[in-house]
């Protein structure tokens, strides 16, 4: 931890509309032009250097992904991810909508770095002034030249496993926007059969700031494991609801401070969104938001999402209503994920309403530890850290249910939110 | 190496051939699809996944030489 400032990434973030990119340039400068040989790229280094993880919610070193796509066979491409699955998260859309630059920054910065003549840049449809702004951004760029990598603007139906990277590049190449099996892994055969580096736009505009002013700088903030900053998505019983940059491994508490504090007795935050994990507000606002110190308490932050839950709110009310919506959000694909989430979404209706049958939290728990690593995508995974997370922390709020019903909290507004696709499929 | 056997889950389609031919480490869910016991194979029973994977109607099982990894 340092003196270093923040923002970085949020540094100048209008308040309407995008970004200019004179504006962009004022205030980070020159975007660098970093040497690239076979045996010297200079990204890569300081990538390496820098410790940068993926913001999209795996975590994966940046360096080490970028590096296996610059040595695949074949001309590779660039995919900028900002397709958002999670409803709680903001955080991708607010850097499209309104700092497009940063990110094609990143995009240019990563396409040298990895030999590549072309860059997607993966827009979700919820995110709907995305398109323009990232398209004005490029009109803007006369740095582009005829030299220059293609750019294009491609927007991703929505659904909350449409941005995992193999349903991306499925869907870029023309398939719906599903997971396929693996192997093949993109950085292999991805967009077009080439080696396809796809990253979160979060990652990519820390690749433009780490690229202008070094791994020391990046590491001057965060954690060794963890440098830097990063973007939270913080809503809920907050009073300021948004999109937050905080220095890696900074205390929870700090981050709600910033966001003016909770506007009510909060029961629970939520760390990490529909695939992450409920923890105790005390011990929770004590808690160093990086995931090497959230794995003591078994929480990761994901892509980088708070929620903070009402006293007045029904966690059992809450994690049916997700779990209805997680489990219309499967693929289709698997037989465990269609089943099981079909299943834990049922009972834990059931458990709401006092009408599920016997011993039904011990059947929750089972089919939370049946669905995991079954499946061409961690959904199911994802799922089953929510609820069993849930009923570890809940244990009597759900046996309460299981006994008696509904509550009075069951009546209230949901403050978890789910998106609404724009059409309702119509199932077979 | 050791041996491991791997599902393709977009393919399977519960047809439980593999549990049939190999219960030693396969078992079935309530909904038909296939839950592998973690352990490796012992040699003494590779005949038995092989034959579990060349009986599986959808292709969906695959049995692989996995090098030990890193970690």
């Amino acid at each position: 931890m340092s003196t270093a400032t923040l923002p970085r990434i949020l540094t100048g973030v209008p308040a309407n509309g995008f970004i200019s990119f004179a504006q962009h340039e004022a205030i980070h400068g020159a975007m660098p032009v970093l040497s690239r040989s076979r045996h010297d790229n200079a990204l890569d280094l300081e990538l390496t250097e820098s410790g940068l993880r993926g913001q999209g919610g795996a975590g994966f070193p940046t360096a080490i992904k970028l590096r296996a796509v610059a040595r695949a066979r074949g001309r590779a491409v660039v995919v900028a991810n900002g397709c958002e699955g999670d409803p709680a998260s903001s955080k991708d859309r607010l850097l499209l909508e309104r700092l497009p630059h940063l990110l094609i920054d990143g995009a240019l910065l990563a396409a040298r770095a990895v030999g590549a003549r072309d860059i997607v840049i993966a827009v979700g449809e919820h995110a709907t002034h995305a398109e323009r702004a990232v398209e004005v951004a490029l009109s803007e760029r006369h740095d582009l030249r005829s030299g220059s990598p293609r750019v294009r603007v491609v927007i991703v139906p929505h659904g909350y496993v449409s941005g995992q990277e193999n349903a991306l590049v499925n869907f870029l190449n023309g398939g719906p926007a599903k997971p396929t099996a693996i192997p093949p892994r993109v950085f292999e055969r991805g967009v077009g059969g080439r080696p396809t580096l796809v990253d979160n736009v979060e990652t990519l505009a820390h690749i433009a700031l780490i690229a202008r002013h070094g791994a020391a700088w990046f590491r001057e903030l965060g954690t060794t494991e963890e440098p830097g900053s990063r973007l939270v998505s913080v809503s809920g019983a907050i009073a300021y609801p948004g999109v937050y940059e905080i220095e890696s491994g900074a205390p929870l508490s700090a981050l709600i401070s910033a966001a003016g504090g909770v506007t009510t007795r909060v029961q629970a935050f939520l760390l990490g969104g529909y695939a992450g994990t409920w923890v105790h507000p005390e011990l929770g606002l004590q808690l160093g938001l990086s995931d090497t110190q959230l794995a003591a308490s078994g929480a990761t932050l994901g892509a980088g999402i708070v929620v903070a839950l009402p006293t007045s709110a029904c966690v059992v009310a809450e994690l049916a209503h997700v779990a209805d919506w997680l489990a219309g959000e499967s693929a289709g694909q698997c037989g465990p994920c269609i089943n099981g989430l079909a299943a834990i979404a049922a009972t834990l209706q059931g458990v709401q309403h006092g009408t599920a049958g016997d011993a039904p939290l011990e059947q929750l728990a089972r089919w939370a530890s049946l669905v995991r690593g079954r499946g061409a995508c961690g959904h199911p995974d994802g799922v089953a850290q929510l609820v069993a997370s849930a009923l570890s922390l809940f244990a009597e709020e759900f046996a309460d249910h299981a006994r008696h019903g509904i509550c009075d909290g069951c009546a209230r507004r949901r403050i978890l939110p789910v998106s609404s696709p724009l059409a309702r499929r119509f199932a077979a | 190496m050791p041996l491991e056997l791997r599902i393709n889950w977009i393919k399977c389609d519960a047809h439980g051939m593999c549990a049939e031919l190999f219960p030693e480490l396969i078992a079935l869910d309530e909904w038909g699809y296939p839950i592998l016991d973690p352990r490796p194979i012992p040699p003494e029973l590779e005949a038995h996944a092989r034959r579990a994977v060349a009986a599986c109607p959808t292709c969906a099982l695959a049995l692989e030489r996995v090098p030990r990894r890193p970690r």
